[in-house]
């Protein structure tokens, strides 16, 4: 009961601040977008690299499939959204509800795809097979002419005989036509609405029995295995609601940048990702939800010392693994006595 | 049952009896395949051939989870504990596959009469107790889900002796009080066959002789091989 009355606190408060939120200065309001993003998407990996001990490396490849389902959806299917619920902000509202949802679906079911035969591999293994699908889903994209294919996507031209196209047609002439250009749903409501629900979402779930039986796999497997524990279920329910959260996040961040290319949600991104779940710490809530806070503002902190932003980075990477290698707030793990 | 590690034949051809309620010891060297029957029995590994026969039902191809839900509970060789759950953490996941809504109270209850000292260890984690300690906890989460056959994987490896003789009282113990089956798999094999009923004794993944536990004591090959003399 605590833990509902504190999410409802927290949307209230987000609801409130929301109300201001276009009083701030756009560079930061930017910034605070990106970092509720980012905190979505470190804690749902978490739940699978840091609680359930999964190693996966294809996060992005989840983030692309829930930001260009959303995207193409909003766009293609842009007249039929708004004589459906209206262009008025609840109107708008329910239309990117609905989106996110079908978003982190899409991802989950993906995730679900991938995952049932793949979650029997272990460590290394693992990380090479979603390594290996997220580039999958970044390659098909560059092939798919109808959501932009390598250019990216920005929106879609309807005209009014139902013809769709991504470029204004030469030879179609006295047809009316609309562009409609990806909608900027995404403020900063939504950002930290969603950003709460996934943190109750992940939290609950590791105070229930599922939480426990995820420990245990990732502590030791053939015993959790002896007592009964399904294993593989456990990785695959780990996987699929990781998957969700980062299509949802894929949603969020395509309708906040409203043009995205395959090149966002390339191999880098997955990276960037992961570095957030180990710098706070594998499994420890707080801790990845300060990395990623402290990794995304801490480039534009950075800006000053422009050409060597990279560079101190990275170094402040390396000497954080070399004092702290469970991370900012991991807690060390115990091994057993063999 | 035929077992296969891939190409290396592990088991080839055993038939081993366990009589509901009592205690048999499966004893052999290393590499006798002791422990590949034992996770056959419990479904953490698939026989090439041959069946799993229990209570009347063939369980040979059933899941682990299925097999535990049977009433077949397995405490791992190596004392597989999960270090980074606290000790009654530990205990609720030996519980995890049980329907019934049972009283986590009375079955802890139960655990703390026969091994009184987790009592005190409730919640410490698990990768903090000691050696005996751990392996008295991974005989006790077996317990969690009230099985009716026990498997025990090496009780005694690395353990000091007087505690692996408390451990074994207490299994005889058990078996006496609640009718429980046991097997256990031992390299200490005079002690397992001291405390038990029946006695398999295996080498490289054969059957070599089998008796009761008090004449198998008295065995000359087993004597030799074994008993050291």
């Amino acid at each position: 009961m605590k833990d509902k009355f504190i999410l409802l606190v927290a949307l209230v408060v987000v609801f409130v601040i929301n109300l201001f939120a276009d009083k701030l200065d756009p560079y930061f309001h930017t910034i605070i977008i990106f970092v509720g993003i980012n905190i979505i998407l470190a804690t749902s990996l978490n739940l699978i690299n840091g609680y359930t001990g999964q190693f996966s490396l294809g996060h992005a490849g989840f983030m692309a499939i829930g930001a260009y389902v959303s995207l193409g959806l909003s766009t293609y299917f842009a007249p039929v959204f708004n004589s459906m619920f209206g262009t008025g902000s609840i109107g708008t509202s329910v239309t990117f509800l609905i989106l996110m949802l079908i978003a982190g679906l899409s991802a989950g079911i993906v995730g679900l795809l991938v995952g049932v035969p793949s979650l029997r591999l272990k460590g290394d293994y693992l990380a090479i097979v979603t390594l290996g699908f997220a580039e999958i889903i970044r390659v098909s994209i560059q092939g798919m002419d109808f959501i932009g294919a390598a250019q990216g996507f920005r929106g879609v031209y309807i005209y009014d005989n139902g013809i769709r196209s991504l470029e204004m047609l030469p030879d179609v002439t006295g047809i009316g036509y609309k562009f409609y250009s990806v909608p900027s749903y995404t403020d900063f409501f939504w950002v930290f609405a969603m950003t709460a629900i996934c943190i109750f979402f992940v939290n609950n779930l590791m105070n229930s029995t599922y939480g426990r039986a995820f420990v245990a796999v990732k502590d030791d497997e053939v015993a959790a295995e002896a007592m009964g524990i399904n294993t593989t279920k456990f990785k695959v329910i780990a996987f699929v609601s990781g998957a969700f959260f980062a299509g949802v996040a894929g949603s969020l961040y395509g309708h906040f940048v409203t043009f995205v290319t395959p090149e966002d949600f390339n191999f880098l991104r997955s990276v960037e990702i992961l570095v957030m779940v180990i710098l706070g710490g594998m499994g420890s809530m707080i801790g990845v939800v300060i990395a990623a806070v402290l990794l995304t503002i801490l480039p534009e902190v950075l800006r000053g010392v422009s050409e060597y932003r990279m560079i101190v980075y990275s170094l402040l990477l390396v000497i954080l693994m070399l004092t702290r290698p469970q991370g900012l707030f991991g807690v060390k793990l115990l091994k057993s006595k063999k | 049952m035929y077992v296969n590690y891939g190409a290396i034949k592990a088991i080839r051809g055993i038939n081993i009896q366990v009589k509901e309620g009592s205690i048999v010891t499966l004893i052999g060297a290393n590499g006798a395949g002791k422990t590949t029957t034992l996770r056959t029995i419990s479904g953490l590994i698939k026989p090439a051939s041959g069946k799993v026969i229990y209570c009347n039902e063939d369980i040979t191809n059933l899941s682990a989870d299925k097999i535990v839900q049977r009433g077949i509970s397995q405490s791992p060789e190596g004392r597989l504990i999960f270090s980074n759950l606290t000790v009654l953490e530990n205990l609720e996941m030996g519980a995890y596959t049980r329907k019934d809504k049972y009283k986590l109270k009375d079955d802890l209850e139960f655990i703390f009469h026969f091994f009184p000292r987790l009592k005190e260890r409730l919640k410490q984690y698990g990768g903090t107790l000691s050696g005996g300690e751990q392996q008295m906890l991974a005989i006790s989460r077996a317990l969690m889900s009230k099985p009716k056959l026990l498997l025990l994987d090496e009780p005694s490896l690395g353990i000091a002796p007087l505690l692996v003789k408390t451990i074994f009282e207490q299994i005889v113990k058990l078996n006496r009080e609640t009718g429980i089956t046991v097997l256990i798999v031992e390299q200490n094999a005079y002690l397992a066959l001291q405390n038990s009923n029946y006695g398999y004794v295996l080498e490289t993944g054969e059957l070599i002789i089998e008796g009761d536990a008090k004449e198998l004591i008295q065995n000359e090959e087993v004597k030799k091989a074994y008993l050291g003399g």
